[in-house]
């Protein structure tokens, strides 16, 4: 089976002021497919991943050159619109960041941002989500307690089932787990898995095994510059660059 | 007493000193912890004794004049009796007055500032530049701002459009069908009262000591023409906005206290981190709704500390609104925002400066002063639990 190409990027180079972050970055994310960019501290993976749902625009001083396309649209022309951007490209941080509010409200913010204001179908979308991201068992009988009440791992589904709520196409994952101990990572591990068949996922990871684990292609970026892509398969047992192979089999990083 | 603490302070300063270099010789650092535990412990008391007898000193001498009567009862017998209602009402309206006003502008130019500024561009170093320098004025100074801008300039000038808006109205009725000045353009004093009163009732009914007048300088029965009794008129209509109240007392108070509100309100909008606000973003919120919907009741602690603050400073300031609004005797309580009204801190100095007999109101004024503290203290154990409340509700420390 072959997939669409989803995401687009085209040289795209960004500077924090005269500091050069990311250099020449051209790659194509696959539809229903996970993407996982590795790499060591600083390489620039999480940058680059921001700069798809333009989270980048809110820091003083970035500068992006190049495209980024996304469904045959360059999200950085001037006549696109950000809000209605970041609705379509949903993201998951790399700390749970629930608001202080109820779980319930925690889910329902986006799809009350955007205008939704009736209550039976606030709870659908609400239930719904909390099933997808599978958290709902969880919460079911507590969705009016505060999300800080929840543990950490939790909360990241929480966070999740926030993102879902607001019925996106591709997910951004910057580095989801990495707070987590191994057996919430487990169970967000398999959520990305399940998540896949309805979404197009990007994931940053600093933990290889995981990248090996949950996804399909792997991108490995170096000081800025993206290194080597390929399946990741290929990646880890046979990848072409040096450098990639030193990183997998964790000679440096 | 004054340099017998003054005296005291210094010895404790110098032996602290010499006792720390001692010490640090000796190396013995459990006498060392011990000496500065009890040192910080000892400032630590001598505040709360201190506290505690300016209480019970000032609660001491007022307490003989102190009863339910004296709260609920205006000054009587030239400020030798009665009680301090007016003041009690007073200050309670002007301090709310001045939170309803100074506190929205306050957090709205908070949340321009860290939200939407530009750091380092000419107009947020203008606006800080302006609120450091509000928050240095004198407090007096600000009374004179109010007296020259909002009673000299903006209310005048509001008097100036009511006036002309009577006097227009005022010849619409003189012109009107069936008014006496319709056939000949004159009309007695008695027909202008009669048909003032029949078409504005509630505002010429006022005027009636001015008729008589009118009427006197033209003689009893004599008929008046229209444009001399307009003219009349014109001249002796009364300043509404233009003098001292309550409204502009408290507008030149939310002035004064704005920095409190700003320097506050900025402080808790900044302790929202910035992964919630990224969160709220990234779901399609726009940054308003963001401001709305997380900043701002995560900020609300903290806003209403600046109120708090606000009220504490705005209860009692005196300075202010001794030119703009507040009245040395006054046994009506304030019925419109443009209405004068007595205040607390001012019933204090009057009390203590402007006395007929001494021995009479030294009891009322520290009757006057226990009640000042006790409101503050009310107000601002109110606004602590509220946001104490709040606190809980929505799980932010700030």
């Amino acid at each position: 089976m072959k997939s669409n190409i989803k995401i687009s990027t085209q040289e795209l180079n960004l500077f924090y002021g005269a500091k050069q972050a990311l250099t020449n970055i051209t790659l194509d994310i696959l539809e229903n497919q996970v993407t996982a960019f590795i790499g060591p501290s600083g390489c620039g993976k999480s940058t680059f991943i921001r700069t798809l749902n333009r989270m980048n625009d809110l820091i003083d001083g970035v500068k992006i050159t190049g495209k980024v396309i996304i469904d045959g649209i360059d999200i950085y022309d001037k006549n696109i619109d950000v809000v209605q951007l970041r609705k379509r490209i949903g993201m998951v941080f790399q700390k749970s960041n629930p608001f202080p509010k109820s779980i319930y409200d925690n889910v329902a913010y986006g799809p009350r941002v955007n205008g939704i204001t009736d209550k039976n179908k606030l709870d659908e979308i609400v239930e719904q989500s909390l099933k997808r991201a599978a958290i709902w068992e969880e919460t079911k009988d507590r969705l009016k307690s505060s999300a800080l009440g929840f543990s950490g791992g939790q909360q990241q589904r929480v966070c999740i089932a926030r993102c879902l709520a607001v019925n996106p196409d591709v997910i951004l994952m910057d580095e989801p787990a990495s707070a987590l101990d191994p057996i919430s990572t487990s169970k967000i591990e398999e959520l990305v898995h399940e998540l896949k068949e309805h979404y197009t996922i990007v994931i940053v990871t600093h933990n290889m095994q995981q990248a090996a684990r949950i996804s399909d292609y792997t991108a490995f970026f170096y000081l800025g510059e993206l290194i080597e892509y390929d399946k990741t398969k290929k990646i880890f047992t046979n990848p072409s660059n040096k450098k990639t192979e030193e990183y997998v089999t964790g000679r440096f990083g | 007493m004054a340099y017998i603490i003054l005296i005291l302070l210094i010895v404790v300063i110098v032996a602290v000193y010499f006792f720390k270099k001692k010490l640090s010789l000796t190396q013995n650092k459990k006498i060392n912890e011990r000496f500065f535990v009890s040192l910080t412990g000892l400032s630590a008391v001598f505040i709360i004794v201190f506290i505690g007898y300016l209480l019970l000193h000032i609660f001491l001498l007022g307490k003989g004049s102190l009863s339910w009567e004296f709260l609920t009862t205006p000054p009587k017998d030239g400020l030798t009796g009665g009680g301090i209602f007016p003041a009690i009402v007073g200050t309670s309206l002007l301090v709310m007055i001045m939170s309803i006003i100074g506190v929205p502008i306050g957090t709205i130019t908070a949340i321009y500032l860290v939200e939407y500024a530009k750091e380092n561009s000419i107009i947020t170093k203008s606006i800080r530049f302006a609120v450091n320098t509000l928050a240095g004025v004198p407090s007096i100074v600000f009374g004179l701002f109010g007296l020259g801008f909002f009673i000299g300039v903006v209310g005048k000038q509001m008097d100036v459009v009511e006036a002309n808006n009577r006097i227009s109205k005022m010849e619409r009725v003189f012109e009107q069908q069936g008014s006496p000045f319709a056939d000949d353009g004159k009309a007695t004093g008695t027909e202008i009262q009669q048909l003032l009163e029949k078409n504005d009732k509630e505002y010429w009914l006022k005027q009636t000591e001015k008729i008589k007048i009118l009427t006197e300088i033209y003689g009893a029965g004599n008929p008046i023409p229209k444009a001399g009794a307009m003219k009349f008129f014109k001249e002796r209509i009364q300043p509404n906005w233009g003098q001292p109240s309550l409204i502009w007392a408290a507008l030149t108070m939310a002035l004064l206290t704005l920095p409190v509100v700003i320097v506050s309100v900025e402080e808790a909008i900044k302790t929202i981190p910035r992964d919630l606000r990224e969160a709220s973003l990234a779901l399609g919120a726009t940054k308003f709704m963001t401001i709305l919907r997380v900043v701002l009741p995560g900020a609300l602690p903290g806003i209403l500390t600046g109120t708090i603050l606000t009220i504490g400073r705005g209860a009692g300031e005196v300075a202010p609104i001794l030119f703009t609004g507040v009245a040395y005797y006054l046994p009506d309580l304030p019925k419109a925002a443009t209405s004068q009204f007595m205040h607390l801190g001012y019933h204090i100095y009057v009390l203590a400066t402007q006395s007929t007999n001494v021995d009479l109101t030294k009891s009322l004024q520290y009757a006057t002063t226990f009640v000042l503290l006790a409101l503050t203290f009310v107000l601002n154990f109110t606004a602590v639990m509220i946001r104490s409340k709040i606190r809980r509700r929505v799980g932010n420390n700030n």
